[in-house]
C-alpha cells in the first residue's frame, strides 16, 4: 500500500470539502473494498476522507412509502435491521447473503453502490426496486446512477448519503455463487412494484447491472413463474470466464428469474 | 504519522502510526500481541479475525486508524494469563478442533462472535454457514464444528463473554 493522509470529517459538508481541496481524494467507510485495491496497489490515492465518523450517516427508516437507508449502513445492519425485515425482507436477505459475517460488520450499501462492482449484490436490488441514490449534491434514479462497470454517475466531490427504496408489494433475490469467491455469478432481483414489474440481474452483465424487459413484460400481465416459460435472454453482452460461458449465464438468468418470482409469491 | 489510541483486550494503548498501518500489523508488531494471525491478507481466511467493539473484523482490512477510539479485542484478550481458558478455548482442545493451529485464533474470535448474535444452541448447519469466512487447510472442519457448539453450550454456564 502506498501512502496516503487520513482524514476524518464529522460531517457531510466537511468531507466534500476534502474532496474539493485535495485532488484525487478517496473516500472511506467499511473499508472492505478499498483497502484490499490499495494493498494490491490497484489504487493510490493521496488522501483517505474517512465516513465512519459522520453521525447518523447510518440510519434506517421508513419515511413514507419508503424504506430509507443511510450510506454507512452496515451489510450486516440491513440483514439484522426489523425495520428493513418488516419493509422489504427481500433486502434484508439480500444483504445476509453479501461475503461473510466479518465482511458484513465493516462493509456498507454506499461504498458498495460507489464502486458498481458488477458482481456485487446491491445494485439489482436497488435498479430492480427503483430506488433513488441520494448524495450530498442531488437525487439521482437508479437507471442514472449506473453508468457500467466500476463506474457511476457520481461527481468527484460527491458523496452518497442515503438509498430510498419505494416499497414493492412483493420481492426476491436470488444468487447462484461462485463457489470459491461467493460474489454472484448471476443474481437477479424481482420486485412486483404497485405499476410494474421490474427484474434485475447483477453479475453477469459485461457492463454491470441491466434489466430484462421481456421477463418484465411479461411478468406484468400475470405475476408468475409460469409466464418465463419459453422465453430466454441472449448471451450476447454477457460475461465469459472461467467460471462460466456467456450461454452458461444467459442459462442461468432465465433459471434464477423463475426461482425469484417464486420465492417472491412464495413471501406474500 | 497519525496518533491513535484505543482500547486493547481492557488496557488503553496509543501510538503514532503511518495511517496505511493495518489494524493486525499494529496489533502484532507495535503491540506483540502475535495471536492473531495474517493468513491471505485479502479478507478471506479469517485468521486476521479480532472483535471491534464487540463484533468479528478482519484486521488485515481494517486500517488502525479506522479502530482509533474504539475497543478491540483479541484471542490475547478472552481469558487472563495464568487463569483457566475461555471455555470456548477450553472446547477447541477438548474437541481437538485444530491440526496445525494457525486458522484457530481466528476460528475462536468468529465462533464467539457466532455466539454472540445466533446464540448457545447452535446446528451444525448455522455453524457451518457461519463459518463462511474461516478457512482451515487441516481439518476438514468436523472437529472445529463440533468444538463451536460445545462451546456455545459451555459459554451459558460461564462468566466470560
Amino acid at each position: 500500500m502506498y501512502e496516503f493522509k487520513y482524514h476524518r470529517p464529522a460531517t457531510v459538508r466537511q468531507a466534500a470539502n476534502l474532496l474539493v481541496k485535495n485532488e484525487d481524494a478517496k473516500l472511506i467507510a467499511g473499508g472492505h473494498t478499498l483497502v484490499p485495491v490499495m494493498k494490491q496497489r490497484l489504487a493510490s490515492p493521496p488522501h483517505l476522507v474517512d465516513l465512519s465518523h459522520v453521525e447518523g450517516l447510518d440510519a434506517i427508516e421508513i419515511k413514507g412509502r419508503s424504506l430509507v437507508i443511510g450510506a454507512t449502513a452496515t451489510h450486516n445492519a440491513v440483514a439484522t435491521s426489523a425495520v428493513v425485515g418488516e419493509a422489504i425482507p427481500a433486502l434484508a436477505e439480500l444483504a445476509g447473503q453479501i461475503g461473510d459475517p466479518a465482511v458484513r460488520h465493516k462493509g456498507t450499501i454506499g461504498g458498495s453502490l460507489a464502486n458498481n462492482d458488477p458482481t456485487a449484490d446491491y445494485p439489482a436490488a436497488v435498479l430492480a426496486l427503483g430506488a433513488t441514490v441520494v448524495t450530498n449534491k442531488r437525487r439521482l434514479k437508479a437507471e442514472e446512477f449506473f453508468q457500467g462497470m466500476f463506474s457511476t454517475a457520481l461527481e468527484s466531490d460527491e458523496i452518497i448519503t442515503k438509498v430510498m427504496f419505494p416499497l414493492p408489494k412483493k420481492a426476491a433475490y436470488v444468487k447462484f455463487r461462485n463457489q470459491a469467491s461467493r460474489y454472484a455469478l448471476v443474481g437477479v432481483f424481482v420486485a412486483k412494484r404497485p405499476s410494474d414489474v421490474r427484474l434485475a440481474v447483477t453479475g453477469a452483465g459485461s457492463d454491470g447491472v441491466f434489466r430484462v424487459t421481456v421477463f418484465e413484460e411479461a411478468l406484468k400481465k400475470r405475476f408468475s413463474h409460469k409466464v418465463l416459460d419459453g422465453l430466454t435472454v441472449s448471451a450476447e453482452g454477457l460475461n465469459s470466464d472461467l467460471h462460466g460461458s456467456a450461454e452458461y449465464r444467459a442459462h442461468l438468468i432465465a433459471v434464477l428469474a423463475r426461482r425469484a418470482v417464486e420465492a417472491a409469491n412464495a413471501k406474500a | 504519522m497519525a496518533k491513535i489510541s484505543m482500547i486493547v483486550n481492557g488496557n488503553p494503548v496509543s501510538a503514532n502510526v503511518d495511517p496505511r498501518t493495518l489494524l493486525v500489523q499494529f496489533l502484532r508488531e507495535n503491540l506483540r500481541l502475535t495471536g492473531t494471525h495474517v493468513g491471505c491478507d485479502t479478507s478471506q481466511c479469517g485468521a486476521c479475525v479480532v472483535h471491534l467493539d464487540g463484533k468479528a473484523v478482519k484486521s488485515c482490512t481494517t486500517l488502525a486508524v479506522m479502530a482509533d477510539g474504539h475497543e478491540v479485542k483479541t484471542i490475547e484478550g478472552l481469558a487472563p494469563d495464568g487463569a483457566p481458558l475461555h471455555p470456548m478455548q477450553e472446547a477447541f482442545r477438548e474437541h481437538h478442533g485444530l491440526q496445525c493451529g494457525f486458522c484457530t485464533p481466528g476460528m475462536i474470535m468468529t465462533a464467539i462472535d457466532i455466539v454472540h448474535r445466533k446464540g448457545h444452541d447452535l446446528s451444525d448447519h448455522i455453524i457451518r454457514e457461519e463459518l463462511e469466512g474461516n478457512l482451515c487447510r487441516c481439518t476438514g472442519y468436523q472437529n472445529i464444528v463440533q468444538s463451536i457448539a460445545a462451546g456455545a453450550k459451555a459459554m451459558a454456564n460461564s462468566d466470560l463473554a
